[in-house]
C-alpha cells in the first residue's frame, strides 16, 4: 500500500515524465468526447444535444448566461447528474459516469463554487479522507500526513497551516484545498466552477499559475466563469452555451469580448415586444444606502407605483439578498427603507407584510410551497388571519378565495384539496403568486418568477405581471433572463458583486448593456459598446 | 396587452396528477390503522378476559394512563410543529412536588395549585427560550431539562412522599359522571378542544405549515418563534395540570411521579400516526392511540404480565410504530 | 510529532480542566477534607463505571447521534453475566465478562441497524430500545436480583485492589479511554466517525461508507455499556433488574457534554470526555462533603447539560453577541 507521498510522486511523476506527447492541443486525441448530451429536469429541458471535445493539455472555458446549461453540463461530466440522452467517451472509450465517486475514478474532479468539506476536521485530513484507494481499516500516520499535506500545499504555493480545522479557513483557502485534493487523486480533468469569485487578485494569480502548470502537465482544466478578462488570460479555448445548447467553440484569441457576449445572448430581435406604456405614479418603495457586509453594499433605488423595475445581474451578485433584506428575512445591517416616503423598520417578514410588501422567493421548493399540504391552504397561507373570525378559519371564504385565484391565474389542478407537490412547477409558481396577490400588496418583489417554467406558462406570467403594474402596484422584478427583463421593465437596474452598477431606462436598455453592467468589474474595462 | 407574441404552449404531459378520490383521502391514513388496531386489540382483550367487554372496566382502568394521555395531546402539537419535548413527565413531577411542598408549608390549596400551574409555565418558558431564542435543537434541550426538572423534584421531595391533602382533592379518579371517571372526561374535553384548535383555527393550520417547512412558513409571514414558544408554554401548563391530576389520584406525590412517562407519552403520539419529522398528525390519532394503549397495557396486566416486562412490549411498539408511520409518509413524500 | 487539530484541543479541553481545578479549589476552601489523596481515591473509584460508558456515548455523539439505551444495556449485560456467575460458577470469570460485552455489542448493533436501515432519528429509536431492553432483562432474570454471594470474589476484588494498589477497574477504565483515543485519532475509521458527524451530507460523497461505520459506533457503545455492567457488578456487588443502570444514560450524557463533545457532531476529544467524567465524579464526591444532600445530584447534572449547550452554541456562533443577535423570523 503506497504512502501518501509515494502516491503523489507517482501521480506527478507519471504525468511529467511519461506523457510529454500529450501536451499541446493541436492534433491530440480528445480526452473527453461528449455527443448529443441532453438533460431534462422534471419535463423541463435544460440541455439539448451538446457535442463537445476536450483535449488533454488545455484550459477550456464554458461561458453562458445563468441557466444556459454550462453548469449542468459540467455536473454531468462530474457525475453529479446523469444525462437524459447522449454519450461520453474517455480517450475514445465509451464510459458511464454514475456518481461523483465514479467520476473521480475516471480522473474527473469538480471543484464547487462553495467547497464541500468536513469543517471540524483538519485541512490535512480533508485532503485525504475518502480518497479512492484509501483503506478504511488502515492506520493514520499523522506525521507523514501532515508532512505530505504541507508539501502539497506548498506546491500550490499556499501558506495554509494544515493542522487547522477547515472551519476556520477562508473560502479562498478552502478552494485551494479542494484543488490540492484534485491533484492528490491524479485528476486528468479538473472542472472549476466560478473559482475566482471569492479570490483577491493575488490569489487569482496564484491560481492561474497552478492552472498553467497543470495544463503543461497534460491535464485539462474546464473553467466556468463570467469574468471575460480572466478567461482571456488563462483559457485556450472557449465554448459558449445559450438556452441549453452549445453555440460555438473557438480559440479564445479568435474572439473579441463583443463576439463572445453576442454569442451568449444573441437572439433575433423580434422575440421580445415591450408592454404598452405604463402610467407611473409616486414612489412606493425607496431604499437608501442599504448594506449588508459580505452580501451587498450601498444599494439605493426607487420603485414607483405602476412601475416595473427590473433587477438584473449574475448569480451571486446579491440581488436576492437585497430582496430578503427588504422583506425582512435577513435584514440589512445599515441603510434605510422608505415606504410611501416614510422611513420604516423591517426586522421580520410580518413587518414587511403589514407595510404592503410581498415577496415571491426564487426557490419555491424550499422557501415557497408547503409540499404536502393542499393547494388551497398554500394559496391562502398569507391571508389566513384576515379571512378568519375570532381566530377560526372560515372554510367557505377560504374556498372561495382559492377558487377565485385558480380561475384568475388559470392554475391547472385536479382539485383544490390535492397536495401542492403534485402540481407542475408552473402551477406551483402560480399558486405562490396567488398567495401574495391575495395579500393585495402595494409593493411586489418577484425573484426569478418564471424559472423552470414552460414557455407557454411564461407568457401567462408576463401578462399577469403587466396587469399587476397597470393596477398601480410597484414591482421589483429580479430575473436572469434578459429578454424577460427587457420585455417587462420600465427601468433595468443591474447589480454586480454586491453593488448597483447601472440604472438603465427602457429606451436605452439592451441585452448588451445589461450584460456589460452585470459582468464583474475587472472585465468591464476591456469591453466595447 | 400581451407582451410576447402568441404563445403556443407545447402540450405538457400532465399539468397535475389526478387527485385521489375523496373516500381514499379520508380512509387511507395512519389514524385508520390506529382505529383498526384498537378494534383488534379490544376483541383480543375481551377474549382474554370478560372484563374487557365492560366499558366501565375499561374506563376505570384507563385512569392510570390518562394523565400521560393528556400530556401526549400537547406533545402531538409540539411534534407536528417540527420540535420535540421529552420533559413533560419530569415537569409533572416537579410541579406536583412544588404543589405538595407549598401545601405542606401551609399555603391554601388554591394558592398551592396556582404555584404549581405557574411553575409549569415557567418550565415551558425555559424550554421555549432554549429552542426559539438560542436556537438549540429541542431534542437535546428537553433531555437536559428533563434531567434538571426531575433533579429539582428530587431536591424538593427527597425520597419521601408528600401527602395529607384534603379529602376533596384526593381521589379524582373515583369521581364519576355517569360511568365516566372525571379524569377521562377531562381527557375527552381536552381532546375535543385541542382537536378543534388544531383543525379549525388559524394557528392550528400554521402549526402544520411550520412543521412542513419552517423556511416557507417564515417567508409566508407566519410568526414561527411566537407559535413555538406558545406551544412550549402550553405544554408546561398542561403538564402541571396533569401533575395535579396524578397527585389527586395517588393521594400523595413523590419525586418519581410519572417516571418513565417519556416513553409512554411518545409511544401514544407515535401510535397515533404523527410523523416524527413534523407536518403531519392529528389529535384524533393520539386520542385513539391512547385508548389503544390502555387496552394493551391493561390487557397485559390482566394476563399477569409483570409491569416491568410490559416495558418490552412498549419499546417494541414504539419502534414498530415509527417504522410504520415513516414508511407510510415517506412513500407519499415522493 | 505533529498532531492535527491541536488548537481546538487546547481551547475546549483547557476550559474544562480549568473548571475542574477551580471547582476543586472552591470546594477545598469550604471543606479542606476534599483535597486529600483519600478523596482522590474515592473519586477515582466512582469514575470507572461512567468512564467506560462515556467513551462509547462520546463516539455516538461525535457521529451526530444519541444513545439513550445504554443504561438498559448495562443492566441487561450485568444480569446476563450475573446469571452465568450464579448458575455456572465453574466457568472462568472471563466467560461472564465476555458474554456481557458481546450481548452489549449485539444490543448496540440492533440500535444501529434500526437507525440506519429505516433512517429514523436515533433519539426515538433508543428511547424505544431503552424500554425494550429493560423489559427483556426483566424477563431474562425472572425479576430476580443477583445477590452478593453470586458475584465471584475475584471480580469484587478487582474493584478494590490490584498489584499496584490502584483498583483494577480504574486501570481498566483508563485503558479503555486510551484505546478509544487510539481508535479515534489513529485509525481511518475513527476519523471517518468525525467526518460523518461533521458533514453527514458530504460523507457519502467522499466515499465514506456511512451505514457500516454508524452501526459500528452503536455496537461499540453497546459493548462498552456491557463492560460497564461488569464493573457495576464488581463495584456494587449485586445486580437488580429494577435499579441497575436506571437513569445511567443521563449521567453519562452529562459527562460527555460537559467534556466538550458537541451535540451537533464532529467535535470532541477523549481527553475532554475524561475530564468531564472526572468533573462529574468530583461533583458526586463533593456533595456529601459539603453537606449538600445527594438529591441535588441530578439537578446539577441537568443544569450542567444546559450550561454546556449554551457554551457550545456560543462558541459556534462566535460569542454571546452572535448568540443573541437575530435577524428576521
Amino acid at each position: 500500500m503506497l504512502t501518501f507521498t509515494q502516491q503523489m510522486a507517482r501521480n506527478w511523476g507519471n504525468v511529467r515524465g511519461g506523457n510529454a506527447d500529450m501536451t499541446g492541443m493541436a492534433g491530440a486525441p480528445p480526452l473527453i468526447s461528449a455527443r448529443g448530451i441532453s438533460k431534462s429536469f422534471g419535463g423541463v429541458e435544460v440541455l439539448r444535444n451538446v457535442d463537445l471535445d476536450l483535449t488533454p493539455g488545455e484550459v477550456h472555458a464554458l461561458l453562458g448566461e445563468n441557466g444556459a446549461g454550462k453548469s449542468t453540463f459540467a455536473k454531468i461530466l462530474a457525475g453529479v447528474h446523469r444525462p437524459t440522452r447522449g454519450t461520453i467517451s474517455l480517450s475514445g472509450k465509451l464510459v458511464d459516469i454514475l456518481s461523483p465517486i465514479g467520476a473521480q475514478r475516471f480522473g474527473i474532479t469538480l471543484i464547487h463554487q462553495e467547497p464541500i468539506s468536513f469543517p471540524d476536521l483538519s485541512v490535512a485530513e480533508n485532503l485525504v479522507i475518502g480518497r479512492a484507494g484509501g483503506k478504511p481499516l488502515g492506520r493514520v500516520r499523522w506525521a507523514e500526513l501532515a508532512q505530505d499535506a504541507r508539501r502539497l500545499m506548498s506546491l500550490l504555493d499556499v501558506p495554509i497551516d494544515v493542522t487547522l480545522p477547515m472551519r476556520g479557513l477562508s473560502i479562498a483557502d478552502q478552494q485551494m484545498v479542494e484543488i490540492a485534493r484534485a491533484l492528490a487523486s491524479d485528476s486528468r480533468l479538473i472542472i472549476m466552477d466560478e473559482p475566482t469569485a471569492a479570490l483577491t487578485p493575488k490569489e487569482v494569480e496564484t491560481l492561474f499559475g497552478i492552472v498553467r502548470r497543470l495544463r503543461d502537465e497534460g491535464r485539462t482544466i474546464v473553467f466556468i466563469s463570467h469574468r471575460l478578462e480572466e478567461v482571456r488570460a488563462i483559457c485556450d479555448r472557449v465554448t459558449v452555451f445559450r438556452d441549453g445548447e452549445k453555440i460555438d467553440t473557438a480559440a479564445t484569441e479568435t474572439l473579441s469580448d463583443a463576439d463572445i457576449i453576442r454569442r451568449m445572448i444573441g437572439r433575433p430581435l423580434n422575440d421580445y415586444l415591450h408592454r404598452g406604456t405604463s402610467h407611473v405614479g409616486a414612489v412606493a418603495l425607496a431604499v437608501r444606502n442599504l448594506s449588508l457586509p459580505g452580501r451587498f453594499e450601498d444599494i439605493s433605488f426607487e420603485v414607483r407605483k405602476g412601475e416595473i423595475v427590473g433587477l438584473g445581474g449574475l448569480v451571486g451578485a446579491g440581488r436576492t439578498d437585497v430582496a430578503r433584506a427588504i422583506f425582512g428575512v435577513a435584514p440589512a445591517a445599515s441603510g434605510d427603507i422608505l415606504v410611501d416616503g416614510n422611513r420604516v423598520v423591517i426586522s421580520q417578514p410580518t413587518d414587511a407584510i403589514a407595510l404592503g410588501i410581498a415577496f415571491v422567493p426564487e426557490d419555491r421548493a424550499v422557501a415557497g410551497i408547503f409540499r404536502s399540504l393542499s393547494v388551497e391552504s398554500n394559496i391562502t397561507a398569507a391571508v389566513l388571519g384576515k379571512i378568519a373570525r375570532g381566530g377560526v378559519v372560515r372554510r367557505t371564504a377560504e374556498r372561495a378565495l382559492a377558487r377565485q385565484s385558480v380561475e384568475r391565474l388559470r392554475i391547472r389542478l385536479a382539485s383544490l384539496r390535492q397536495p401542492i407537490g403534485e402540481l407542475s412547477g408552473g402551477n406551483q409558481q402560480k399558486a405562490i403568486l396567488a398567495r401574495w396577490l391575495l395579500a393585495d400588496p402595494q409593493i411586489l418583489i418577484l425573484d426569478e418568477p418564471t424559472r423552470g417554467i414552460d414557455i407557454g406558462v411564461k407568457a401567462e406570467f408576463y401578462d399577469m405581471i403587466g396587469d399587476l403594474a397597470a393596477d398601480g402596484r410597484a414591482i421589483l422584478l429580479i430575473s436572469s433572463e434578459l429578454p424577460e427583463l427587457l420585455a417587462l421593465s420600465d427601468r433595468v437596474l443591474v447589480m454586480s458583486e454586491g453593488r448597483l452598477t447601472a440604472d438603465i431606462p427602457r429606451a436605452a436598455a439592451s441585452q448588451e448593456a445589461i450584460m456589460h453592467a452585470a459582468v464583474p468589474r475587472a472585465s468591464r474595462a476591456g469591453l466595447g459598446a | 396587452m400581451s407582451a410576447i407574441g402568441s404563445p403556443v404552449a407545447p402540450a405538457v404531459a400532465r399539468e397535475a396528477a389526478t387527485a385521489r378520490p375523496r373516500w381514499q383521502i379520508i380512509l387511507i391514513r395512519p389514524e385508520t390503522v390506529t382505529l383498526l388496531l384498537l378494534i383488534v386489540a379490544t376483541i383480543v382483550a375481551s377474549r382474554l378476559s370478560p372484563f374487557f367487554a365492560d366499558l366501565g372496566f375499561i374506563l376505570e382502568s384507563s385512569t392510570y394512563y390518562i394523565e400521560l394521555a393528556i400530556v401526549a395531546l400537547m406533545a402531538t402539537l409540539v411534534i407536528i410543529s417540527g420540535e420535540i419535548d421529552l420533559s413533560p413527565a419530569a415537569q409533572m413531577a416537579l410541579s406536583a412536588c412544588l404543589f405538595g411542598t407549598a401545601h405542606r408549608a401551609g399555603l391554601p390549596m388554591w394558592l398551592a395549585m396556582g404555584v404549581s400551574l405557574l411553575s409549569g409555565l415557567a418550565m415551558g418558558a425555559l424550554n421555549g427560550l432554549f429552542v426559539t431564542v438560542l436556537r438549540l435543537p429541542s431534542i437535546i434541550v428537553t433531555i437536559g431539562t428533563l434531567i434538571f426538572y426531575r433533579g429539582l423534584a428530587q431536591v424538593l421531595a427527597g425520597d419521601k412522599s408528600i401527602g395529607s391533602f384534603p379529602s376533596w382533592f384526593v381521589g379524582i379518579d373515583y369521581r364519576m359522571v355517569g360511568i365516566v371517571p372525571v379524569p377521562v372526561l377531562i381527557f375527552v374535553v381536552a381532546s375535543v378542544g385541542l382537536g378543534l384548535f388544531l383543525g379549525v383555527t388559524v394557528i392550528g393550520r400554521q402549526i402544520y405549515q411550520i412543521g412542513t417547512s419552517e423556511i416557507a412558513a417564515v417567508h409566508a409571514g407566519i410568526r414561527v418563534r411566537r407559535i413555538k414558544m406558545g406551544l412550549f408554554l402550553a405544554s408546561g401548563l398542561v403538564s402541571s395540570l396533569a401533575g395535579l391530576m396524578a397527585t389527586s389520584r395517588l393521594g400523595s406525590v413523590r419525586y418519581d411521579l410519572a417516571s418513565g412517562g417519556e416513553l409512554t407519552m411518545v409511544l401514544i403520539v407515535m401510535l397515533g400516526g404523527t410523523y416524527i419529522f413534523g407536518g403531519r398528525g392529528s389529535i384524533l390519532g393520539t386520542f385513539l392511540a391512547a385508548w389503544l394503549l390502555v387496552i394493551i397495557a391493561t390487557g397485559m396486566t390482566v394476563a399477569n404480565i409483570a409491569i416491568n416486562a410490559q416495558l418490552t412490549v412498549m419499546g417494541l411498539l414504539l419502534i414498530a410504530s415509527i417504522i410504520a408511520t415513516n414508511a407510510i409518509y415517506a412513500r407519499s413524500q415522493r | 510529532m505533529m498532531r492535527p487539530i491541536r488548537r481546538i484541543l487546547q481551547a475546549r479541553e483547557a476550559g474544562i480542566i480549568v473548571m475542574l481545578v477551580i471547582f476543586s479549589l472552591a470546594v477545598g476552601a469550604i471543606a479542606p477534607r476534599f483535597l486529600t489523596a483519600e478523596t482522590l481515591g474515592i473519586v477515582l473509584l466512582a469514575v470507572p463505571l461512567i468512564m467506560v460508558a462515556a467513551m462509547g456515548e462520546m463516539m455516538v455523539l461525535v457521529a451526530r447521534h444519541v444513545d439513550l439505551s445504554i443504561g438498559s444495556i448495562l443492566g441487561f449485560s450485568a444480569i446476563a453475566a450475573g446469571m452465568i456467575f450464579r448458575d455456572h460458577p465453574e466457568l472462568p470469570l472471563v466467560v461472564g465478562c465476555g458474554v456481557a460485552m458481546l450481548l452489549g455489542g449485539a444490543l448496540g448493533a440492533f440500535n444501529g441497524l434500526i437507525v440506519t436501515v429505516f433512517r429514523l432519528p436515533s433519539i426515538i429509536v433508543t428511547l424505544g430500545t431503552l424500554s425494550l431492553y429493560r423489559g427483556l432483562l426483566f424477563i431474562l432474570s425472572g425479576a430476580r436480583q443477583i445477590d452478593p454471594n453470586d458475584i465471584p470474589e475475584p471480580l469484587i476484588r478487582m474493584a478494590q485492589t490490584s498489584p499496584i494498589g490502584i483498583p483494577w477497574v480504574v486501570i481498566i477504565a483508563f485503558a479503555v479511554a486510551l484505546a478509544t483515543w487510539l481508535f479515534l485519532t489513529h485509525s481511518q475509521i475513527g476519523r471517518q466517525i468525525y467526518a460523518i458527524g461533521s458533514n453527514p451530507v458530504a460523507a457519502p460523497l467522499r466515499g465514506i461508507r456511512v451505514v457500516p461505520v454508524t452501526i459500528l459506533v452503536f455496537t461499540l457503545s453497546g459493548a462498552l455499556a456491557g463492560l460497564a455492567g461488569i464493573i457495576y457488578a464488581a463495584r456494587f456487588g449485586y445486580v437488580n433488574p429494577g435499579i441497575t443502570g436506571v437513569g445511567f444514560e443521563f449521567t453519562v450524557i452529562a459527562a460527555v457534554v460537559i467534556g466538550g463533545v458537541s451535540v451537533n457532531g464532529g467535535v470532541g476529544t477523549v481527553l475532554g470526555t475524561v475530564m468531564g467524567v472526572l468533573f462529574l465524579g468530583a461533583v458526586q464526591v463533593a456533595l456529601p462533603i459539603l453537606g449538600v444532600s445527594g438529591f441535588w445530584q441530578n439537578a446539577i447534572y441537568g443544569g450542567i447539560i444546559l450550561i454546556a449547550l449554551i457554551i457550545d452554541r456560543t462558541v459556534r456562533q462566535g460569542g454571546l453577541h452572535g448568540l443573541l443577535a437575530r435577524g428576521g423570523a
